[in-house]
């Protein structure tokens, strides 16, 4: 067994296997972030559940922060010994030839979203546990005020366009790397078969559809403000 | 044709190399790529230079000896062909041609143009057969019902010529198609079954030993294989590791 846990597929898998479970936590991002462009209750109302269900918060929690800090370890890990494996470079390689942009920069695409992510957990989580587990306060409500923060908050984060624009480019690095990333997780578990058009063609979709889904929330809570 | 071309020289696996410039006139486009190079090593030979080292045999696409890095890309910037099967009519006049090595740290440099891809005998040294009696009472294959889809997608694996194309264009340096291709070919058949599980996993680790890099799908060997080896064996070998390791 741990001559499995060392070789290369297993790596292979593991990264497949942690990239389908972001795939899956992805859609559950977006479907809860999309209620906020219709209604302002039912976002506030999904926020709080989700920000106060002990099982959400001290089990799907960690399991997701631990999925997400495994990919992008052992994605670059993996980029380290991949590039020790060709020590001398060639004059010239022309790489497109053979493959997709996408395909040959994951390293760059997953740099970029990791980038993305430190600001994210900068503009929403870090405040988020600040104010239940630092400050003690679970209520999901200001001081002085009626109703849930959250909504607000959300507007208030995409008022500056700035934050508007590197949220944009970095959906679109997310969108290039699910390009690649979810037919690629598919054929790394071994599925390779008379479905795998059809898992190709749903990667397209999906990897358009998230990205503009988050797009087309930030800008809306930018305009609307 | 008039040509410039860029090549690796680099005396022994030690030495350090370099890219040296040559030039080759009245190169004619009938000319396989090979050819041209024994143009160019005729001349050198008559101006008292060490031609230079690079590896051939059949001439016809199937001993998967010759090798070359041309233009950034493996056996050159047609499809489906090693590189005794690119012909010069492929280039124009005045190209400028950069030849290189297969570059992997499990393919060393010999000479020149020429790698040590022993790395690939050792992992089918590890499990890339199948034993069976030979003492003259061996059944007839033949007597074996098979499946048309396995015994054509078996074949198709065995196309592999062995010759690294693989390792030489994917930007990891990943030694899968050529794996999966010896171990799907015998994955699939009866015959092979009954070793199936330390078959793949003792070439997976030979291959995990030898230093190639891990495959990130990007499909670049499956484009450059002049034997059209499909990435649904890396899938299958990836399956059949799962098998044999975890169940």
């Amino acid at each position: 067994m741990s001559g499995f846990i060392s070789s290369s597929i297993a790596r292979k898998v593991a990264m497949a296997l942690s990239a389908l479970f972001l795939i899956i936590f992805l859609i559950i991002h977006l479907a809860v972030n999309l209620t906020s462009l219709f209604s302002e209750d039912l976002f506030n109302e999904l926020s709080h559940f989700m920000g106060t269900n002990p099982l959400i918060q001290f089990a799907m929690q960690p399991v997701l922060i631990f999925g997400v800090v495994f990919h992008f370890v052992m994605g670059f890990v993996l980029e380290l010994r991949n590039k020790r494996a060709r020590n001398v470079k060639y004059a010239k390689f022309n790489g497109a030839a053979s493959a997709s942009w996408m395909s040959r920069n994951m390293v760059f695409s997953g740099a970029a979203i990791l980038a993305f992510i430190v600001l994210h957990f900068i503009d929403f989580w870090i405040p988020e546990i600040n104010t239940k587990y630092v400050l003690g306060d679970m209520s999901g409500v200001l001081p002085g005020q009626e109703g849930y923060r959250y909504f607000e908050e959300l507007q208030h984060k995409f008022f500056p366009i700035w934050r508007v624009a590197a949220y944009v480019v970095a959906f679109i690095f997310l969108g290039l790397h699910l390009a690649h990333g979810f037919q690629s997780a598919f054929q790394s578990i071994g599925f390779n078969n008379k479905y795998t058009k059809c898992v190709k063609n749903l990667g397209v979709i999906y990897s358009i559809v998230i990205p503009l889904g988050f797009i087309i929330i930030a800008l809306y809570h930018h305009f609307n403000h | 044709m008039n040509l410039t071309l860029k090549i690796w020289r680099q005396k022994g696996p030690q030495e350090k190399g370099q890219m040296v410039e040559y030039k080759v006139t009245d190169i004619s486009e009938h000319m396989s790529f090979l050819e041209m190079m024994d143009v160019l090593n005729e001349s050198l030979v008559e101006k008292n230079e060490i031609p230079i080292a690079f590896d051939h045999d059949c001439r016809e696409g199937i001993c998967g000896m010759c090798s070359l890095h041309i233009n950034g890309e493996p056996h050159g910037p047609d499809r489906g062909i090693t590189t005794c099967q690119l012909h010069m009519r492929t280039f124009k006049d005045g190209d400028t041609i950069y030849i290189e090595p297969w570059r992997a740290k499990a393919f060393p440099v010999i000479k020149d143009l020429i790698v040590d891809r022993m790395a690939f005998e050792r992992i089918q040294q590890a499990g890339g057969y199948i034993s069976v009696n030979t003492s003259g009472n061996t059944q007839d294959a033949n007597a074996i019902p098979i499946p048309k889809l396995d015994a054509d997608l078996s074949m198709d694996a065995a196309a592999c010529i062995g010759c690294g194309a693989c390792v030489a264009s994917c930007k990891n340096s990943s030694a899968m198609l050529f794996v999966s291709a010896k171990v799907s070919q015998f994955a699939l058949l009866p015959q092979g079954k009954i070793e199936a599980a330390d078959r793949v996993r003792n070439m997976v680790k030979q291959m995990d030993d030898e230093g190639f890099g891990n495959c990130t799908n990007t499909g670049a060997c499956e484009v450059e294989c002049p034997k059209g080896i499909s990435l649904e064996n890396i899938a299958r070998m990836n399956r059949e590791y799962l098998k044999a390791s975890i169940i």
